[in-house]
């Protein structure tokens, strides 16, 4: 005899309850994480937003005979306890450089000093005597203001907060990246495709998969040891260069490419390679004309988010000499380079108040860098997907 | 009808059987096209095919008929090796053709695929243009040169396969797009596009309906004038109006070879009788 709706339904109660139950944990856990993304995201923005940000003064030049020896003479001596040194430095350059200067005047907007800069920020600061008020009054007559940065994108790392930029490191970080691309992909990608369409399945591939896997899990600076003990100590690659950092994350995004690859390889159909060896293919030309093909949005999403990876990496990077303070842009692959992560660990370990901002704001464009690589993923996996 | 009604036997054929049909029919061609003998197939410990004795003819359409798991696709893929594919294949035995053992080690797969095309249960064509599908092959055997010759060669092998005058419009679209029915066409057309001398079907009209079965059947019996066709099927009827051959498999023997008018009007052995009138399998 069946039951009646009455009895089944009682029953149900105490399931759908426990569904409930589980929804609402699930739900809080997920907003749980949302919330923190959004703390994140909130103090990250308000740290660095204002990075973007610099205080520039106005000055009046006078290029005399002096100013050639010491900069600073150049400016009305109450000024010039707010302009920045490194500009300071600059005008005995300037002078050498273009000797028609000498006797000559200009007024210009020049970088002030970062102290000023975290006075008009509202920061902590430790401007000394009369200053702020000097600074205040500068700022109601429109002779200090606050402009957008471009120092912070045109110039590498200074021990100055106000000069220093990440230019450097961003063209390492491209340097270093094409390296570990032109390494890390086409072997990535050759050892996957031999491992996927034309190794046998024996003990000895299994070993190779098994450990493949493994290495995709090993702590990064284990890497970093072992690009100093090899490419460093006994192929002598230049340290602290793009070549060894970009040798040594291949090593680590290698895996990671080999196991996307195999992933995408494993996702076209056998159909499609039955009917290219109908055709009477060899096997390389089932792989390059019809398989090749069908995984490759798989292999360049696999491909970029490795590179997005090794792009966040530091601590593989510390151990070859890359995390260095590197003020100028690198002007060849084996000279010394550094990377973004890299000039935000050493930004973070500077005890000044105004490094604070720089820190966040290198954050914010390495970020806004992963974000742009990761949605450049999607839209090409979007892109070329194909149907069979 | 002058078909030499055979002393029934209940026993299958035995080993020593030569391989060539019970009955001979009188319209068919007889040039051997490929002689098989002894054939035997293990995957892994298990034997899939024991010692089969086949003469396939040109020109004909032979039909491989049997229950599930019997062998006959297993065997159709030793025609072209196929089974190469699959590991832990072991094979014995001789296929000829040509003169030539196909499983000797001087024997270039990609040669023998290239004389005996295969045509699959699941239309596959390549996910690339109808006109790629087609030109794809003979460009990769060097068989064309310039554009117009292949151009020529892409029209011809279509209207072989009696699709031209559906897609001639949209050449370049995916080859994906079109029907089940014309996608199976497609697949045929790229395989007489490098001209074989065999075309393998395995189940070729299994996942069509019945008005693009009937396509496929009418073009089959057009095909053979050329090729010859060697059809894995499950419809009986199928094998009836197209084969003149039929060869029916039973735990990886082939039980009858036979006529085809022969062996469904009165088959030389009794599984194959039993098989035939739905008593079995």
């Amino acid at each position: 005899m069946s039951q009646s709706f009455d009895v089944i339904s009682s029953q149900l109660k105490k399931r759908h309850r426990r569904s409930a139950r589980l929804k609402w944990i699930s739900m809080s856990a997920l907003g749980l994480a949302g919330l923190f993304l959004v703390l994140f995201f909130a103090d990250m923005l308000g740290k660095g937003l204002p990075a973007f940000q610099q205080t520039y003064v106005q000055v009046e030049l006078e290029y005399t005979e002096e100013a050639s020896r010491m900069g600073r003479a150049a400016m009305d001596p109450e000024v010039a306890r707010l302009v920045s040194r490194t500009f300071e430095r600059l005008i005995p350059r300037m002078i050498r450089d273009n000797p028609d200067l000498l006797g000559t005047s200009e007024t210009r907007w020049v970088l002030a000093k970062s102290e000023v800069d975290q006075y008009l920020k509202g920061h902590a600061n430790k401007l000394r005597g009369n200053e702020p008020e000097l600074v205040d009054e500068l700022v109601e007559a429109g002779r200090v203001d606050l402009r957008f940065n471009t120092t912070f994108f045109s110039r590498g790392d200074s021990k100055m907060a106000e000069s220093a930029g990440i230019l450097a490191a961003a063209v390492g970080t491209v340097m270093t990246l094409l390296v570990t691309l032109a390494i890390a992909f086409p072997i990535g990608v050759m050892t996957a495709v031999y491992l996927e369409e034309f190794a046998p399945d024996n003990r000895l591939t299994q070993l190779i998969e098994i450990n493949i896997n493994n290495l995709a899990a090993i702590p990064s600076i284990l890497f970093g040891l072992l690009g100093l003990a090899i490419f460093i100590n006994f192929f002598g690659v230049p340290r602290s260069s793009p070549l060894v950092g970009g040798m040594t994350l291949a090593l680590m995004t290698l895996p990671v490419i080999i196991i996307a690859t195999r992933t995408a390889l494993r996702s076209v159909p056998d159909s499609i390679r039955h009917a290219a060896f109908g055709v009477g293919c060899s096997r390389w030309q089932v792989v390059r004309d019809h398989v090749l093909p069908l995984a490759m949005p798989g292999i360049m999403t696999g491909s970029i988010i490795g590179l997005a990876q090794a792009m966040g990496e530091t601590a593989p990077l510390i151990i070859v000499g890359m995390v260095a303070f590197i003020p100028d842009v690198s002007p060849s692959f084996t000279q010394a380079a550094t990377v973004l992560p890299a000039q935000i660990f050493t930004w973070a370990g500077e005890p000044e108040r105004a490094f604070v901002e720089k820190t966040a704001g290198g954050i914010l464009v390495l970020l806004a860098i992963l974000i742009f690589l990761n949605a450049s993923a999607v839209l090409l996996r979007k892109k070329f997907e194909r149907r069979w | 009808m002058n078909i030499q009604v055979s002393e029934r036997s209940i026993t299958p054929m035995s080993r020593s059987q030569t391989g060539q049909p019970v009955t001979r029919n009188p319209d068919a061609n007889h040039e051997l096209s490929i002689r098989v003998r002894d054939l035997s197939l293990w995957y892994g410990d298990a034997q899939a095919l024991k010692s089969l004795n086949i003469d396939l003819y040109q020109k004909n359409v032979t039909a491989l008929i049997g229950p599930s798991g019997c062998g006959k696709s297993t065997f159709l893929r030793c025609l072209n090796r196929m089974n190469d594919l699959i590991p832990g294949v072991r094979v014995e035995g001789l296929v000829e053709m040509d003169g030539r053992d196909v499983n000797a080690p001087k024997m270039d797969e990609v040669a023998l695929r290239r004389r005996v095309g295969m045509v699959f249960q699941k239309p596959n064509p390549f996910p690339k243009s109808i006109y790629e599908n087609i030109a794809y092959a003979p460009r990769m055997h060097d068989l064309v040169g310039r554009k117009a010759e292949q151009d020529e060669l892409v029209e011809r092998a279509l209207r072989d396969a009696g699709l031209w005058e559906e897609v001639k419009d949209k050449l370049h679209q995916p080859g994906t797009s079109l029907s089940g029915g014309q996608q199976q066409r497609l697949c045929i057309a790229r395989a007489i596009a490098v001209q074989p001398d065999v075309i393998l079907m395995d189940e070729p009209t299994s996942a069509l309906d019945p008005i693009s079965t009937a396509t496929i059947e009418d073009l089959m019996d057009k095909l053979k004038k050329q090729y010859t066709i060697v059809t894995v099927t499950h419809n009986m009827q199928q094998a009836a109006r197209v084969a003149d051959y039929t060869a029916f498999f039973h735990l990886g023997e082939i039980v009858e070879y036979n006529d085809t008018k022969a062996m469904f009007s009165n088959p030389a052995t009794k599984k194959a009788e039993d098989y035939i009138t739905g008593r079995y399998g």
